[in-house]
């Protein structure tokens, strides 16, 4: 168990730097370009990625604009995208296990939260003394949050040039960094619901491509609980 | 498209985002962390970031698109060789699926 407030910072930075704070660099280089590309400033992107803080979201408010969409279309197809923060800070606040806090820093806290954070706090949460898994988290997310911004405006600038190859490879990262990371999640009804988001994903997305997240979740969410549920039943005979 | 659109977009997508964030918020004030309903929740935010992905290595709307089905998988697979190979480092499976996907892409041309 990790405690202190110095380890506990320090654990949060190293981790933060051992990979995603250079996914987030890349990713959101990506991003900077595209935002360039749709017609908005620098400093316009520097703050979607801050404010918003949700790459797909970053990425429908970019294309739509792109394709020359209404204010009302792309702010929806923003909001349906990173419709996941929703379920997402509902099953992480609990787990931070945050004594005593004010809406205002709850709000606060829920506004830090990306997949990078979520996934790797869940993680590392058991490892670490309940009153410091706040400071833990607040770190880790401000600083992936930093090389997100830093990537935004250095993509968007173009100031790194590299080989076509090896930009595919570093996009590819991202998606490679979470199935690492979400084959090791642990509990039964879990991996159900992980394994049927796969399985719904696919469907959802030729039927309904603007909500499909947001069935898989359900659809695979419910389906993966009451499967999780089931075999529990099961094992108690 | 003027200026003050374009921010208008931005600081709208901010709000729009924002409000699954507090509506989550909410919700957790008035469950019980050890409930089923927290369970479901829990089991609905693993669903969809697997299914997003899932999507993002298989059906992928950004630049991985031109990269053939078969050249991202085998990527992956590699991936995951790798991280079990090196005793579950993370940084060694993403390191070897990423390079791959690179030198298979640079070799295909």
């Amino acid at each position: 168990m990790i405690s202190g407030n110095s380890a506990v910072m320090r654990k949060a930075l190293l981790d933060a730097l051992s990979l995603p704070a250079f996914i987030l660099l890349f990713t959101m280089m990506g991003f900077g370009s595209l935002a360039r590309g749709a017609g908005f400033g620098a400093e316009m992107a520097a703050v979607a990625s801050l404010l918003i803080w949700g790459l797909p979201g970053q990425l429908a408010m970019v294309e739509l604009t792109a394709t020359g969409q209404g204010f009302i279309a792309i702010v929806f197809a923003c909001s349906l995208a990173n419709a996941r923060f929703l379920p997402m800070v509902v099953s992480f606040v609990p787990a931070m296990s945050r004594g005593r806090s004010t809406r205002a820093g709850m709000l606060l806290d829920a506004q830090l939260l990306s997949i990078n954070s979520w996934a790797v706090c869940l993680r590392e949460f058991p490892h670490i003394e309940p009153e410091f898994r706040h400071r833990y988290y607040v770190t880790f997310a401000g600083s992936i949050l930093a090389a997100a911004v830093a990537g935004t405006l250095l993509g968007y600038h173009g100031a790194v040039l590299l080989p076509a190859a090896l930009v595919l490879g570093l996009i590819f990262v991202s998606p490679l960094f979470f199935a690492l990371l979400l084959s090791a999640v642990p509990g039964r009804a879990e991996r159900f619901s992980m394994l049927l988001g796969c399985v719904t994903i696919p469907v959802a997305h030729y039927l309904f491509p603007s909500v499909d997240l947001l069935i898989t979740g359900m659809v695979g969410g419910s389906l993966g609980f009451a499967l999780g549920k089931f075999w529990k039943a099961g094992d108690a005979d | 498209m003027p200026t003050e659109s374009l921010w208008l977009i931005v600081l709208g997508c901010a709000a729009a985002t924002f409000i699954w964030r507090a509506l989550g918020v909410v919700v957790v004030k008035r469950i019980d962390a050890h409930g089923a309903f927290f369970q479901l929740i829990t089991c609905v935010s693993y669903a969809m970031v697997a299914g997003l992905v899932f999507r993002m290595i298989i059906m992928p709307e950004s630049e991985l698109a031109a990269v053939s089905l078969t050249t991202r998988i085998i990527a992956v697979a590699i991936a995951f060789a790798a991280y079990y190979l090196f005793r579950r480092r993370l940084v060694a499976g993403v390191l070897a699926g990423g390079l791959s996907l690179s030198v298979m892409v640079a070799w295909t041309g």
